[in-house]
């Protein structure tokens, strides 16, 4: 099982290094974002760097309904997702691979962005662990919610307008707590940042087990 | 086999039940306007305080947001039966009692927001917990109804539809405890009913609006029930339709042997 | 023996079209069967059906021995399905994409050495990306990244169509092999010439049901085959 959730994930993860849309496209798209917030705020410092956290989620969600819409649409492009079906694979490993692989492009993602609201939100990092962790359990979160999504919408022509309106009122909890949690590693504002991170983790738990559950009800077209 | 049933989703007993719910109505809007007194109290300073005229907002308000839980929590129930039996009838139960939930969901979210107007001088409060989970729980159900109006095999629309209602059961009590962490305050008075502070007529008035609540609530629902289910009629007398077409068709050329 | 495919009144909806509308049929192991009938008749569907990626809407089927009401994810490891799409990643080499179904299907590395060198893939052919090759090598790659899982049970959909020469051919040899190897074999295809050698038995698919199972001795000749071909929905 691990086996195979590991090569799903590998094949994911390979695809998108020689492909090169997360470096190419979803990542300039995120920056772009993090630059709109800037001019909508009129160039206020102070407020940018007290909304810094916030700002920062609301892009990393938006840049991930691109990465987990990339993600079907590569099984989807030449038949490759009725291929999976009949490869016998447990749906279950399927489920782990895709959304590990999903926030491992995340975490990527986390990273740089995080980077680029230091540089042009004059962030200072306080608590560096907290932050570290948060980011990791919001990446699961996202990307286990995100996944079991995808695979909903996935192969119906609208799936492009589904997902968001699906999916980002799932992860709200996700934005609310990560936000917390890095008001306290930036030290903006002032919240219990490890226990939010509690929140984070369950979120992921319940949707890792709930997606892993329901995964294989979902790939089953017809 | 292509038994035609009533064209109609009314019966003799759904009749006199839409009757009763809009006499009931029009009793309810007499009572909550003419009998009901505005909601005021002297405070130990002399001062005049209280929600004046919008507390008959209350008697709208109240049930659609009772309604509406009711709605979504036999949706959830629903699918989870589904998930049982994998019958149709459980599938066009949820998908029924969503619909209404979102009404009152609705409906709930916009008197609850005018109401909030005048009482808390603020359309809308994002930290209070109930605002938000209603918000979101609404939200959640469109987008369970946007996926249920999808073109898809029957099974494989109530296998999506119960990972959406039942993920988004998950979420709404995620939702409200994050929001409760996030912000832990709540303009909703906590218990005006237990702490006696309500005037007879007022919890008269309001305990009918839950009667004709409820009324309105079977009443909506056997219609759009028996209107699923006279959809899933059509649907079928279609699939016989194509068949037939189909049989047909492979009876048509060469040899004629095969009349299907 | 046990029948590789058995199917009773087989009904299959997709949407609200019946495009399979009672199908009968039995298909004995080491079988050659070709599917033939006009577009749209449902053999498209018959073999996806016989794969385990679609559902019975009503009456019985089995597919090596599995049921297909309620077992379809236990046919569906043991057969393989050439379908029009290839089912490869455009961004992974050929060898990569062959290797990747062949671990995914519990194969090994010397699996894939094989089946590449059988599809005459090898070279700097191997190591090439997916969505740089021509359509008839993409069609061999998608055989490759098959023939990998030794299926029991082969569902082919138009091999031919769209191939050069070579890759004609090659699908051939596939089939013979597969034959001669003791697997079944059920094809769908125009190119009634190129098959008629392995003598198939021919059974004819119209308006979603199977209308006879003529011997492989006395398969129809080519004239028929293409007025069939040609014949559209009424």
């Amino acid at each position: 099982m691990f086996r195979d959730a590991w090569l799903i994930a590998g094949k994911d993860l390979k695809i998108e290094m020689r492909a090169r849309v997360g470096i190419n496209q979803i990542v300039p798209f995120a920056v772009t974002v993090l630059v709109l917030f800037a001019f909508a705020l009129d160039t206020d410092q102070e407020a940018l760097r007290t909304y810094a956290p916030g700002l920062f989620w609301v892009t990393v969600l938006l840049a991930s309904l691109l990465a987990i819409g990339r993600s079907f649409a590569v099984d989807l492009a030449d038949g490759a997702s009725d291929r999976l079906l009949l490869s016998g694979i447990d749906p279950i490993a399927v489920f782990g691979g895709k959304a590990a692989a999903i926030a491992i492009q995340l975490v990527v993602l986390e990273v740089l962005l995080a980077s680029g609201v230091v540089l042009l939100f004059d962030v200072t990092v306080h608590r560096y662990g907290l932050m570290v962790c948060a980011g990791l359990a919001a990446a699961a979160g996202v990307a286990t919610a995100g996944t079991l999504y995808g695979a909903l919408v996935s192969g119906l022509g609208v799936r492009e307008t589904l997902l968001p309106m699906l999916l980002l009122p799932v992860v709200a909890p996700v934005l609310v707590g990560a936000t917390r949690a890095f008001q306290d590693a930036f030290g903006v504002a002032g919240a219990e940042g490890w226990a939010w991170l509690g929140l984070l983790a369950g979120f992921a738990a319940i949707y890792g087990v709930f997606g892993a559950l329901s995964y294989g009800a979902l790939l089953e077209e017809a | 086999m292509s038994t035609v049933v009533a064209a109609t989703t009314s019966s003799k007993a759904t009749r006199v039940l839409g009757w009763l719910t809009l006499a009931g109505f029009a009793l309810l809007v007499a009572l909550a306007f003419a009998w009901v007194p505005e909601d005021t109290r002297i405070t130990e300073q002399g001062d005049v305080v209280g929600q004046f005229d919008a507390v008959r907002l209350m008697f709208v308000h109240v049930p659609s947001a009772i309604l509406a839980y009711t709605g979504f929590g036999l949706t959830f129930l629903a699918s989870l039966a589904y998930l049982r039996w994998r019958t149709d009838w459980w599938d066009m139960m949820a998908h029924a009692s969503a619909e209404i939930g979102v009404v009152f969901g609705v409906l709930t979210l916009v008197t609850g927001s005018i109401w909030g107007r005048p009482t808390w001088q603020t359309w809308w409060e994002w930290g209070d917990v109930r605002l938000v989970t209603a918000l979101v729980m609404v939200l959640v159900f469109v987008g369970y109804l946007a996926v249920r109006r999808i073109p898809a095999d029957t099974a494989v629309r109530a296998r999506r539809s119960v990972v959406i209602a039942l993920v988004g059961a998950v979420n709404i009590v995620i939702v409200n405890r994050s929001v409760d962490w996030w912000e832990n305050r709540t303009l909703h008075q906590q218990s005006t009913l237990t702490a006696r502070k309500i005037r007879d007529e007022t919890l008269f008035t309001l305990s009918f609006s839950f009667a004709v609540g409820m009324a309105l609530f079977a009443w909506l629902l056997l219609h759009r029930f028996r209107l699923a289910y006279l959809e899933s009629q059509i649907e079928q007398l279609e699939v016989d339709e194509a068949m037939e077409e189909r049989r047909a068709e492979a009876g048509l050329p060469d040899d004629s042997e095969e009349q299907a | 023996m046990e029948p590789a495919v058995r199917l009773r009144a087989a009904v299959t909806l997709l949407g609200r079209f019946p495009a399979l509308a009672g199908v009968d049929l039995e298909i004995a192991p080491g079988e050659i069967v070709l599917l033939k009938g006009p577009n749209g008749a449902g053999k498209t569907t018959l073999l996806r059906l016989c794969a385990g990626l679609c559902s019975l809407a009503s009456g019985q089927g089995w597919v090596l021995g599995h049921d297909l009401n309620d077992e379809r994810r236990m046919v569906r490891r043991r057969v393989a399905l050439l379908g029009h799409r290839t089912g490869l990643y455009d961004d992974l080499t050929v060898a990569e994409n062959v290797a990747f179904w062949a671990r995914a299907a519990g194969a090994g590395g010397t699996d894939v050495d094989e089946a590449i060198e059988r599809l005459s893939l090898t070279g700097r052919l191997a190591d090439t990306r997916v969505g740089r090759l021509s359509a008839g090598q993409r069609r061999r790659a998608s055989i490759a990244s098959l023939v990998v899982r030794r299926p029991e049970l082969w569902l082919l959909d138009e091999p031919h169509a769209g191939l050069d020469q070579q890759s004609r051919d090659t699908v051939d040899t596939l089939v013979r092999g597969a034959a001669a190897a003791g697997a079944t074999v059920v094809l769908a295809t125009h190119e009634l010439e190129r098959i008629q050698v392995l003598k198939p038995r021919v059974v004819s698919v119209v308006g979603g049901m199977v209308r006879s199972g003529s011997d492989s001795a006395d398969a129809p000749n080519d004239g028929d085959a293409s007025t069939e071909g040609d014949r559209r929905v009424p």
